[in-house]
C-alpha cells in the first residue's frame, strides 16, 4: 500500500539529556511500569507519545531513571517497600526539578499526586484523561483525519483510581465524546462502577475462592450493554452468564470497551476473551481510540 | 399543677434511665479511645457542611430511593415527634398537662404534624419489616447477619411501633377524656376514640398507661440502643463529622517507617526521639498495622459503632458479588465485637455470653490463642480477596470506611508476619531487585521506544 501520509520517526526526549542541555520540559510523562513493560499497554504509552508530538508538547520521561512509584506494595501492605520506591523517585523528579507530571497510569497518578506530597514530592498531577481533554478543549486535537468511530458502540469502564478515588468521571466522557460513536453507559458506572479485579495488588496473585471471576462479571456486563441485552444484565451479580454467546458481528461490529487504567486493559480483554468475544469487541485505551481517529498511526 | 407520687416517681425513671445511658456511653467511648491517635482536628466548616448533607440531609442514602424515602419518614418522625417528648418530660416533672399548649395554632400544628407523621412511621416501618422478613432484600442477609443481628434488627422495628402505639393510645385517651376543650389538633385519634371505652376511670388510666409507656418506652430503647446497630441514630453524627476529608484513594503513610527511610537513605537524618510513657520510660513499640482493634484508629472504632449494619457497602463489594469470603459489613462488625469483648460490653449485648456463638463458626471459638481480631474473627482469606476499590466506603451512608481497617491488617501481615501470599511476595521482591512488580530487566525500560513513528500532518 503506498504511503499516504509522511511519517516522522520520533526520538523520544529524555530527562538526562534535557537536563544536561540546561533545559526543563513543561510536562514529565510519566510512562509507568505497565506502560513500560507489558506488550500491550506499550502501545498506549506509542499513542500517547503520538499525541504529545503531534500537538507539539514540550515533554520528556525519565526512561530508565524511572522506577514503580510502589503503589502495589503499598496496597498490598508493604509501606516499608512503598517508602523506600517513593523516596527513590522523588529524589529523581525532585533533582530535575520536575513541576508538572501526566500519566496515563490512574495508579501511578494517584499515587505521585495523593501520597507522595507527605513524603516530599509535590507536583502538579494530571491523569492522561485529563490531559487529553485539555488538548480537545484547545483545539490541537480534533480526531479527524483518521479512523472514523461514528455510530460504533462504545462503553467506558472507569478506573476505581481515577473514579471513586479521585472523583475523575468526566474526562474520559468528555474525550470519547469527540469520537462521535454511540456512547453506552453499564449499569454499575462513575461512582457505583465495578472494579475490573486487578487493583488492590489483585493484578500479581490469584483471586481468592469464589464463584466467579470479578473481571469475567465485569466483561459480561460490558458486552450486554454493548449488545443491549437486557437479560443477561438484570442476571449479573455474581452469577455467570449463561446467556448463549452472541455470535461475532451481531452487534454492528467493531464495538469498544474503552479503558483508562493499564490493569483495567489486562482484566477487560481476558474477559472478553473468556466470553469469547475478541472477534467483534475491543478493548482500547482512551489515547490510542484518539491517536486513531487522529491518523497518527504510522 | 398537680404534683403527686406520680412526679416523683417519673423523676427516679427519668434519672435512672438517662444515668444509666450516661454510664454505657462512657464504657462505649473508652471503647473507642483504645484506638490510636489520629488527628482529626479543624476543617471545622467543611465538616460541619459534611454533617449536614450527608447525616442530617441523608444524602447518601439517596442512592437507593425506596429505602431512603421510608428511612426518611421514621428520621424526620423521631426528630419531630421528639419535640413532643420534652413536652412529656416537663409534664411529668412538674405535673402539668400539655405545657406546650400556651403556644397556641402553633400547638395544634405541632400535635397535628405529629398524629400524622406518626401514622407514616407506622407504615415506613411496615413496610421495612416486610423488605427485611418478606421480601428478603439481598443486602439483609449473609453469614455475618445470624442470631443477633438479625434479631436486633427486628426488634427496632416493633419497639418503634409500641413507641407510635402508645403516643396514640395517649392522645385517644386525652382527646375522649378532654373533648374539643383538649389543645391541639389530632387527625389520627380522633378516629380511634371510638375503639376506646366511655367510662371516664378508664380513660384516665388508658392515657396514662399510654403516657408512661410512651416514656418509659424511650427510656428502655435508649439503653437498648449501645447494644445495637440502631446506635446509628447517635454516632452516624459524629461519625460523619470526622470521617476523612482527603480523596479517598489517599492511604495514610506510617510515619515510624518514613523515619527508618529516611535514615537509610541519609545518615545524617535525625530520627525523632521515641515516644516516652508519662513516667518518662520508653512506651512499648508499637507493631505496623493492625493485629487487634486497639492498633487500629479511633476513627475505625467509631465507624464500628456507627454501623448500620445495612449491607450497602457488601452489596457492591467486588470480591463479595463473585463469591469470595471477603464482606466489608462483617469487617466493621467484627470490630464491634471484638472491642467490646476485649474491653467493655454494653448492657444487652454481651459478645463474651453469646457474641461469638451468634457469628463465629465453632472452630474459630476454639482458636484462643489467637483470639484477635485479626485470625480471631478476620481471616487473611478476607483481607486478600479485597481490590481496595473503594465501592464500599463510596456506599455507606454514614461514611464508614471498611478499606482502611483492611488495609492496616494486611500491614500487619506483611510487614510483622511476612505472611503475604506468595505471589505477592515475588512480587515484591521485583520491585525491589528490577524496580518494576514483573520480572523485567530495568535496562529494558525505555525499549517501548524504539521504532516509533509519528504520522505527519
Ligand atoms: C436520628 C434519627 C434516626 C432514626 C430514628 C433512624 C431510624 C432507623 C430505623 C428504624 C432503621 C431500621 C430500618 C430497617 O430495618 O430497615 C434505620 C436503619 C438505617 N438508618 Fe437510620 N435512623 C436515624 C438516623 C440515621 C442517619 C443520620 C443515617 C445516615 C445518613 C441513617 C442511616 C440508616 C441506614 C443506612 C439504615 C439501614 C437500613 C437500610 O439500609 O434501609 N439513619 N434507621
Ligand atoms: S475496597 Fe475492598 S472491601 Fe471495599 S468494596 Fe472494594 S474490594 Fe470490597
Ligand atoms: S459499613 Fe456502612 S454501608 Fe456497610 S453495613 Fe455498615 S452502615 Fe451499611
Amino acid at each position: 500500500m503506498a504511503e499516504l501520509t509522511a511519517k516522522r520517526q520520533v526520538s523520544v526526549p529524555m530527562m538526562a539529556d534535557l537536563a544536561a542541555r540546561g533545559e526543563t520540559p513543561e510536562i514529565l510523562f510519566w510512562v509507568g511500569c505497565a506502560g513500560a513493560f507489558d506488550d500491550r499497554y506499550k502501545r498506549v504509552t506509542r499513542a500517547f507519545v503520538r499525541i504529545l508530538e503531534h500537538v507539539g508538547v514540550n515533554y520528556a520521561v525519565l526512561g530508565m531513571e524511572e522506577s514503580c512509584t510502589g503503589d502495589p506494595a503499598k496496597r498490598a501492605g508493604n509501606e516499608f517497600l512503598f517508602q523506600m520506591q517513593a523516596m527513590q523517585n522523588i529524589t529523581t523528579l525532585n533533582g530535575y526539578g520536575i513541576k508538572k507530571v501526566v500519566t496515563a497510569c490512574p495508579h501511578c497518578f494517584n499515587t505521585i499526586k495523593n501520597e507522595y506530597p507527605a513524603l516530599g514530592g509535590e507536583y502538579e498531577v494530571i491523569h492522561h484523561s485529563t490531559f487529553l481533554q485539555q488538548l480537545i478543549n484547545e483545539g490541537k486535537v480534533k480526531a479527524e483525519g483518521g479512523e472514523s468511530f461514528k455510530g460504533r458502540r462504545i462503553t467506558f469502564h472507569d478506573s476505581c483510581y481515577l473514579g471513586r478515588a479521585n472523583n475523575i468521571y468526566e474526562a474520559p466522557r468528555a474525550v470519547l465524546e469527540v469520537l462521535d460513536a454511540d456512547l453506552l453507559e453499564m449499569k454499575r458506572c462513575k461512582t457505583n462502577g465495578l472494579c475490573c479485579g486487578a487493583g488492590g495488588a489483585q493484578m500479581w496473585k490469584e483471586p481468592e475462592p469464589g464463584k466467579k471471576d470479578i473481571n469475567v462479571e465485569r466483561a459480561e456486563e460490558a458486552l450486554a450493554t454493548l449488545d443491549g441485552d437486557a437479560d443477561v444484565l438484570l442476571n449479573l451479580q455474581g452469577v455467570e452468564s449463561t446467556a448463549p454467546v452472541l455470535p461475532a458481528g451481531s452487534n454492528r461490529g467493531g464495538s469498544v470497551i474503552a479503558v483508562a487504567c493499564p490493569f483495567c486493559m489486562t482484566m477487560m480483554a481476558d474477559g472478553v476473551k473468556n466470553k469469547e468475544r475478541e472477534s467483534d469487541v475491543q478493548v482500547f485505551d482512551l489515547a490510542e481510540l484518539i491517536a486513531s481517529a487522529e491518523g497518527l498511526n504510522a | 399543677m398537680h404534683f403527686s407520687i406520680q412526679n416523683i416517681l417519673f423523676l427516679l425513671v427519668a434519672v435512672a434511665g438517662f444515668g444509666l445511658f450516661a454510664w454505657q456511653v462512657r464504657k462505649i467511648r473508652a471503647n473507642i479511645l483504645v484506638g490510636r491517635d489520629r488527628d482529626m482536628s479543624g476543617h471545622v466548616n467543611e465538616r460541619l457542611w459534611k454533617t449536614l448533607l450527608v447525616a442530617f440531609g441523608q444524602q447518601k442514602m439517596f442512592k437507593r430511593l425506596t429505602p431512603a424515602i421510608l428511612h426518611l419518614i421514621v428520621y424526620i418522625g423521631f426528630i419531630v415527634i421528639n419535640i413532643e417528648v420534652i413536652e412529656i418530660l416537663i409534664d411529668g416533672i412538674f405535673g402539668t398537662h400539655r405545657v406546650l399548649s400556651f403556644l397556641g395554632p402553633l400547638y395544634s400544628l405541632l400535635t397535628g404534624t405529629n398524629e400524622v407523621l406518626g401514622a407514616l412511621v407506622v407504615l415506613a416501618v411496615a413496610a421495612l419489616w416486610w423488605r427485611r422478613n418478606v421480601k428478603g432484600v439481598r443486602r439483609f442477609t449473609g453469614p455475618e447477619m445470624r442470631a443477633w443481628p438479625r434479631l436486633d434488627a427486628n426488634v427496632i422495628l416493633y419497639i418503634e411501633v409500641v413507641l407510635m402505639m402508645a403516643l396514640f393510645t395517649m392522645n385517644a385517651a386525652d382527646l375522649k377524656l378532654h373533648g374539643a376543650s383538649l389543645p391541639g389538633a389530632f387527625p389520627v385519634s380522633q378516629f380511634l376514640t371510638g375503639l376506646l371505652p366511655d367510662s371516664p376511670t378508664a380513660l384516665h388510666v388508658l392515657e396514662r398507661v399510654g403516657w408512661w409507656a410512651h416514656i418509659v418506652g424511650i427510656l428502655l430503647f435508649l439503653n437498648y440502643l449501645p447494644s445495637s446497630k440502631h446506635f446509628h441514630i447517635i454516632m452516624a453524627f459524629p461519625n460523619v463529622y470526622f470521617s476523612r476529608l482527603v480523596p479517598q484513594g489517599q492511604f495514610s503513610n506510617v510515619d515510624s517507617i518514613t523515619h527508618e527511610v529516611k535514615a537509610m537513605m541519609d545518615p545524617s537524618y535525625q530520627v525523632p526521639a521515641p515516644a516516652t510513657e508519662p513516667d518518662g520510660s520508653a512506651a512499648a513499640p508499637t507493631p505496623f498495622g493492625a493485629k487487634d482493634v486497639n492498633d487500629l484508629a479511633w476513627t475505625n472504632l467509631l465507624n464500628a459503632y456507627s454501623c448500620t449494619e445495612c449491607g450497602r457497602c457488601t452489596s457492591v463489594c467486588p470480591a463479595n458479588i463473585t463469591g469470595k469470603l471477603l464482606s466489608p459489613r462483617k469487617i466493621i462488625m467484627d470490630t464491634r465485637d471484638r472491642v467490646e469483648e476485649k474491653y467493655n460490653a454494653p448492657l444487652i449485648f454481651n459478645p463474651n455470653l453469646y457474641g461469638k456463638e451468634a457469628k463465629h463458626d465453632p472452630q474459630e471459638q476454639l482458636d484462643r490463642e489467637n483470639h484477635t481480631l485479626l485470625r480471631g474473627y478476620v481471616t487473611p482469606e478476607e483481607l486478600w480477596a479485597c481490590t481496595t476499590c473503594n465501592a464500599c466506603v463510596e456506599a455507606c451512608p454514614v461514611n464508614i470506611n471498611p478499606l482502611e481497617s483492611i488495609v492496616e491488617m494486611r500491614r500487619f501481615l506483611v510487614l510483622e508476619e511476612s505472611a503475604a501470599p506468595n505471589s505477592l511476595n515475588v512480587m515484591f521482591s521485583n520491585i525491589e531487585n528490577n524496580g518494576a512488580p514483573w520480572a523485567f530487566s530495568p535496562s529494558d525500560r525505555f525499549n517501548w521506544a524504539d521504532d516509533l513513528f509519528v504520522a505527519e500532518k
